[in-house]
């Protein structure tokens, strides 16, 4: 590949600074309208977070500077850790699910993708995807309630011990929160992975099949690798997902039973606007951004395409 | 009577007459030029604009511009409406403790002389008053009213009691426990409660901690009194006894996933022989279970003691930068005192609508369940019994401290004492932030 730009840049005289000053001009003007938006509504509200987590303020009266002290607290106090730990805890049912199951479904569309057959596949494993979470999480806490379908289903298989309100018992909650994310982030997991395995070299799977792979050779040799990229955007959206969780998790549990389904996102809601303990509500939502970039970055890292 | 005479003299003579009716002289009014009241009520209960339909009727220069929110929206929004340019003439209050503390508030203590509250039952308006700084609570100028004041106790379903012989609501606890074992032996669900997302449990252990102790220790511990507990000896016992009632299997297993509106449907469904709630029910009960259901105030653990019971204002507040605060206040003074509104008010709210203790309650069908609860509220108030709900203590002592502990407690994951000890450990933590 010839980099054209360079080569008149080594070869040509530099350009006089008042053409390189309104080419820069330019490009700052097409550059002002987004990041006045990017800085009005991230950069200022993370800078204004960063300064209220040094506070004891209600949101409304006179605010005391208080230092390090609310970070000192969401790193020592139990209840702000538990609900970081049960945040991690779902990163496995909503990362390691849809993209798990993403892959085998692409795997098994992948010779059917303009038939009907994978038209209809796709169009339904995107569904969860385009119902609202609220509705998502109204409409699963129905179903694992006591007396709904999943209670009902056990009851036609003859499990009708295991019939209970999934959503209230200290066991289930987590691991029922985590089915729901799933469910949900399943279709753009699916999605992404199906758009993705198109665009693999069909040679590549007929030389391994012509070199006697077998299906799963294939999968782990021809489409995990093709799909590396893919695989690294769905695991960035869903990890993300599960440790900003709030919406599922709102809606489905309110945090409960007993704290057990309690994440960060909910408690610092509460901690806003029930306690109105705006600094401490905002060291967690900083600390929070720490670890979701602290785990991002890895995964970037990892899933970067080499060789180039 | 006196309305129908003021409607035909005007508006003008209306005010004069309504304020000397209540015994005051030239108090806070509407006036007669157009005014238009910044109203923000809760969504899902109809009587704040019921009541604004019929004031309007009465006094038609006053009309309202009502914004409605749930409640959770007006836990987070009321402290920026209330700081803002536009702050309510009337607003729906979760809490005002901060709102105290910000200055947000309208001090009422100007209207309650202007037009006589002192004539008011002082303990329905104690829980409205609060020390300036913010806490405690029950005490110094008034900073709300109630719009009626509910009542909380033990609704239950006829048909299920005729079938375990119960002929008439338990005198004692251990009645009551007697007819709770019964229910279980006879295969009806005893108690149907919810426990998710928040604890519905709250309202059995307030009932039972009224039923062993004496109500004004807790009240103190919900206006933060300077060295309230609620960790006292005839609390645990309440607690252990709500603890014995749930390892005795009268609530339903699946308490914890059960919410407030699933749970009232299976009662109404007839599911369940009992139900701890409130007075706001009665109405919808008296259409859905016509007949069927009844309503007693949770018995006191010893024969003949008096009874305590969770009972609470609808409670509304004036912004401190309102711009008709006055004509908001006379509103609020006419929903107490106004034959009509009164009528309304357990019409459409159940609750009894308080005001001085002189004017007649509104008739309701015999036999309600309506009747039943406006009965018990006199009863309550003759044994002086009325609590705040213990989980009004602090803005977040429900969320944070009794849901998760009395969820723990359904699920068998802690018992009665460390539950009150961990409830009272959260509120000193939350006080001393």
């Amino acid at each position: 590949m010839t980099d054209t730009s360079s080569i008149s840049r080594r070869k040509g005289p530099r350009p006089p600074s008042s053409h390189w000053g309104r080419g820069a001009f330019v490009a700052w003007l097409f550059i002002a309208p987004a990041l006045l938006f990017y800085s009005a509504f991230v950069l200022v509200p993370i800078g204004t977070t960063l300064y209220y987590s040094l506070l004891r303020w209600n949101g409304i009266g006179v605010a005391q500077f208080r230092g390090f002290q609310n970070y000192l607290a969401v790193l020592t106090e139990p209840d702000l850790l538990s609900t970081i730990g049960n945040a991690f805890q779902l990163v496995l049912y909503f990362s390691l699910l849809p993209v798990g199951i993403g892959l085998g479904v692409a795997q098994v569309i992948r010779r059917h993708l303009g038939g009907p057959f994978g038209t209809t596949a796709r169009a339904i494993l995107f569904i969860p995807q385009v119902v609202p979470l609220v509705a998502a999480g109204i409409a699963w806490s129905w179903m694992l309630a006591s007396n709904g379908v999943i209670s009902q289903l056990l009851s036609l298989l003859g499990l009708g011990g295991w019939s209970r309100g999934w959503l209230g018992e200290f066991d289930f909650a987590l691991p029922a929160v985590g089915i729901i994310g799933a469910w949900v982030l399943l279709g753009l997991c699916t999605m992404l992975l199906v758009t993705g395995i198109a665009k693999i070299d069909p040679t590549l799977y007929e030389a391994a099949k012509l070199d006697g792979a077998s299906g799963w050779d294939e999968f782990i040799y021809v489409t995990v690798p093709g799909l590396r990229q893919e695989i690294g955007v769905c695991i960035t959206v869903t990890v993300i997902a599960a440790l900003a969780s709030f919406d599922i998790v709102y809606i489905a549990t309110g945090g409960g039973p007993g704290g057990v389904t309690n994440v960060p996102g909910l408690e610092i809601y509460r901690l806003a606007f029930a306690h109105r303990q705006v600094g401490l509500a905002s060291a967690l939502a900083i600390v929070l951004m720490i670890l979701v970039i602290a785990c991002i970055l890895p995964i970037q890292w990892i899933m970067r395409e080499r060789g180039r | 009577m006196r309305m129908t005479s003021i409607k035909a003299m005007g508006v003008v003579a209306a005010l004069s007459a309504t304020a000397l009716g209540t015994g005051a002289y030239a108090a806070a009014s509407c006036g007669t030029d157009p005014v238009v009241l910044n109203s923000y009520f809760e969504t899902g209960f109809p009587l704040p604009t019921r009541l604004s339909e019929e004031f309007t009727k009465q006094f038609p220069n006053v009309t309202f511009d009502i914004k409605e929110d749930q409640f959770a929206n007006l836990m987070e929004n009321s402290p920026r409406v209330l700081a803002g340019d536009n702050a309510p003439d009337l607003i729906r209050l979760p809490s005002i403790s901060d709102l105290v503390t910000d200055g947000l508030l309208k001090n009422l203590d100007g209207y309650f002389t202007e037009f006589g509250w002192d004539k008011f039952p002082a303990s329905q308006l104690v829980q409205l008053r609060i020390n300036e700084s913010g806490r405690p609570r029950g005490e110094g100028p008034l900073f709300a009213m109630g719009l009626n004041y509910s009542l909380t106790g033990v609704f239950y379903n006829k048909t299920l009691a005729a079938q375990i012989g119960m002929t008439e609501p338990p005198k004692t606890l251990a009645e009551f426990d007697a007819l709770l074992e019964k229910a279980k032996a006879a295969g009806i669900q005893p108690i149907q409660e919810w426990n998710a997302p928040t604890a519905g449990f709250a309202f059995p252990l307030q009932n039972l901690m009224g039923a062993y102790g004496d109500p004004a220790p807790i009240n103190d511990w919900i206006f933060q009194k300077p060295g309230a507990t609620i960790d006292t000896p005839s609390n645990l016992r309440a607690t252990e006894h709500l603890e014995k009632w749930i390892k005795a299997g009268y609530f339903p297993a699946d308490a914890n996933s059960i919410d407030y509106g699933a749970n009232m449907g299976k009662f109404i469904g007839g599911t369940g022989l009992f139900l701890f709630n409130g007075d706001w029910e009665s109405g919808n009960l008296d259409k859905q279970m016509a007949g069927n259901a009844g309503f007693f105030l949770m018995p006191p653990a010893v024969a003949g003691a008096k009874h305590a019971a969770m009972s609470a204002p609808l409670t509304y507040g004036i912004g401190a930068k309102a711009k008709n605060a006055d004509c908001a206040a006379f509103f609020l003074n006419w929903v107490a005192t106004n034959a009509e509104a009164r009528k309304i008010n357990v019409d459409v709210g159940g609750s009894n609508p308080g005001g001085p203790p002189d004017l007649p309650i509104p008739a309701v069908a015999p036999g309600s369940v309506t009747e039943a609860t406006l009965a018990a509220g006199n009863v309550l108030a003759g044994d002086n019994g009325a609590m705040d709900f213990i989980a009004n203590a602090t803005g977040a002592i429900f969320a944070e401290g009794w849901t998760p502990q009395l969820q723990l407690m359904m699920g068998g994951r802690t018992d009665a004492a460390s539950a009150l000890t961990a409830v009272q450990a959260e509120y000193e933590k939350q006080l001393s932030r």
